[in-house]
């Protein structure tokens, strides 16, 4: 697959020093786990914390690691777990390998979405939306960010297209009208700033009808 | 915030060598459980990984824990580690960001470890690579020791403190834009210095 569409470079550096809301870091996880080339750059990326890290001050360690014994503590297989189908990586472990089998809720028509729980509630949200095609996304008019990573199917807007393994980062304030591809439909992954929720008197009313 | 140019007594000369040879105790480690090896690679890390976390907000004690169990986990993972993927302390950096995030965040470091992508891991360190690695390295030094304060700041606050952009733009009184300008104006000039090394 050909992804033309990338994370901005800063928030790849934000992933890279495990510095993002948790949702967008699982987003560019997800996008990272599909991109050789953007993990080529997180490796580069990688090597500025190594510097930073070694240009710390060292504080003094009271005792020393106890590591006589610790031969039978050695692994060998804690990689992530293989991806089959059209699940990235990292989220397998939460999703299973196929989008097919993710308990979908209808949040309006022809829109299904699966919330993706994190560990703090409220901070940033993950979630996956399922649209069909033709369709518009779901825009929210929201001053916070969002972070799209298309899995399956592809969606346009005013400014490209976005296909399988592509990203949308996308600013606050950018209206970007999105439609899902005419003949595949799409599925996204979603991060949102938390702050978007709860809007307005309007959103608090809608929300707990559309999802969103 | 000052960066610091000495990099302490013994890590990493000019010249990289003290770089490589980490490497080389990390490979020892993995190929036969060296204990002496890895009492060496503690005695130079576990004290800047304790700074790390403490910048975070742990107290004392609890970033004494996460920095050995950052050692430790590099002892535990060693069989995964190869020379190739990048350098010992590129690997112990992400370890103690992912513990960092999983212990002190409470929350899940879904950023793989730099081999956690790669299903087939390969053991023999390419001598070719190794040299790009120390050389790619000693360029990302200067890169940053030569980047503007404001843009130094920045990459500080998100590597160091663990800040968001968000949470940069609000300790900064600036706005996100700014933020995120600085961030990718600084990565453009480590990336161009390091470009021809592929």
């Amino acid at each position: 697959m050909a992804i033309t569409h990338h994370p901005a470079p800063e928030s790849l550096m934000s992933c890279s020093a495990g510095s993002m809301p948790e949702a967008f870091a699982a987003v560019m996880a997800s996008h990272i786990a599909m991109c050789p080339g953007c993990r080529k750059q997180l490796s580069v990326m990688e090597q500025i914390g190594a510097v930073l890290l070694e240009a710390m001050t060292p504080t003094a360690i009271a005792c020393e690691a106890e590591v006589t014994s610790m031969r039978d503590l050695q692994e060998r297989d804690e990689l992530q777990p293989r991806s089959d189908g059209d699940v990235p990586a990292p989220l397998v472990r939460t999703l299973g390998t196929s989008l097919d089998r993710v308990p979908w809720k209808r949040a309006g028509r022809g829109i299904w979405q699966h919330r993706i729980a994190l560990s703090h509630e409220g901070s940033s949200t993950l979630r996956l939306i399922k649209v069909a095609a033709g369709l518009s996304l779901p825009e929210h008019g929201h001053r916070g960010s969002e972070l799209t990573l298309v899995l399956r199917g592809a969606f346009r807007d005013t400014r490209a297209r976005y296909a399988t393994g592509d990203v949308a980062d996308v600013d606050e304030d950018i209206e970007h009208g999105p439609i899902a591809d005419a003949e595949q439909g799409c599925i996204c992954l979603v991060a949102t700033d938390g702050k978007l929720r709860f809007k307005g008197r309007m959103a608090r009313i809608l929300q707990p009808l559309t999802g969103f | 915030m000052p960066f610091r140019q000495s990099h302490g007594p013994q890590v990493v000369q000019a010249n990289g060598r003290y770089l490589m040879s980490m490497t080389e105790i990390l490979q020892r480690i993995a190929e036969g459980a060296d204990v002496e090896a890895f009492r060496k690679l503690f005695e130079a890390y576990a004290p800047r990984v304790k700074t790390y976390m403490m910048r975070q907000g742990a107290d004392a004690n609890t970033a004494e824990e996460l920095a050995q169990e950052t050692l430790l986990t590099v002892w535990r993972k060693a069989a995964l580690y190869s020379g190739e993927k990048g350098s010992a302390t590129t690997w112990i950096f992400t370890i103690a960001r992912n513990l960092r995030i999983d212990k002190l965040r409470r929350e899940m470091a879904w950023v793989a470890l730099p081999d956690g992508y790669d299903q087939e891991v390969s053991h023999d360190a390419n001598p070719d690579e190794a040299l790009a690695e120390q050389e790619r390295r000693t360029r990302i030094q200067q890169a940053l020791a030569e980047l503007p304060p404001d843009q130094h700041e920045v990459v500080v606050l998100s590597y160091v403190d663990g800040l968001s952009h968000g949470e940069i733009a609000d300790r900064l009184r600036l706005p996100l834009g700014t933020v995120k300008s600085r961030m990718r104006l600084a990565y453009s000039k480590i990336r161009d210095d390091v470009e021809d090394l592929k």
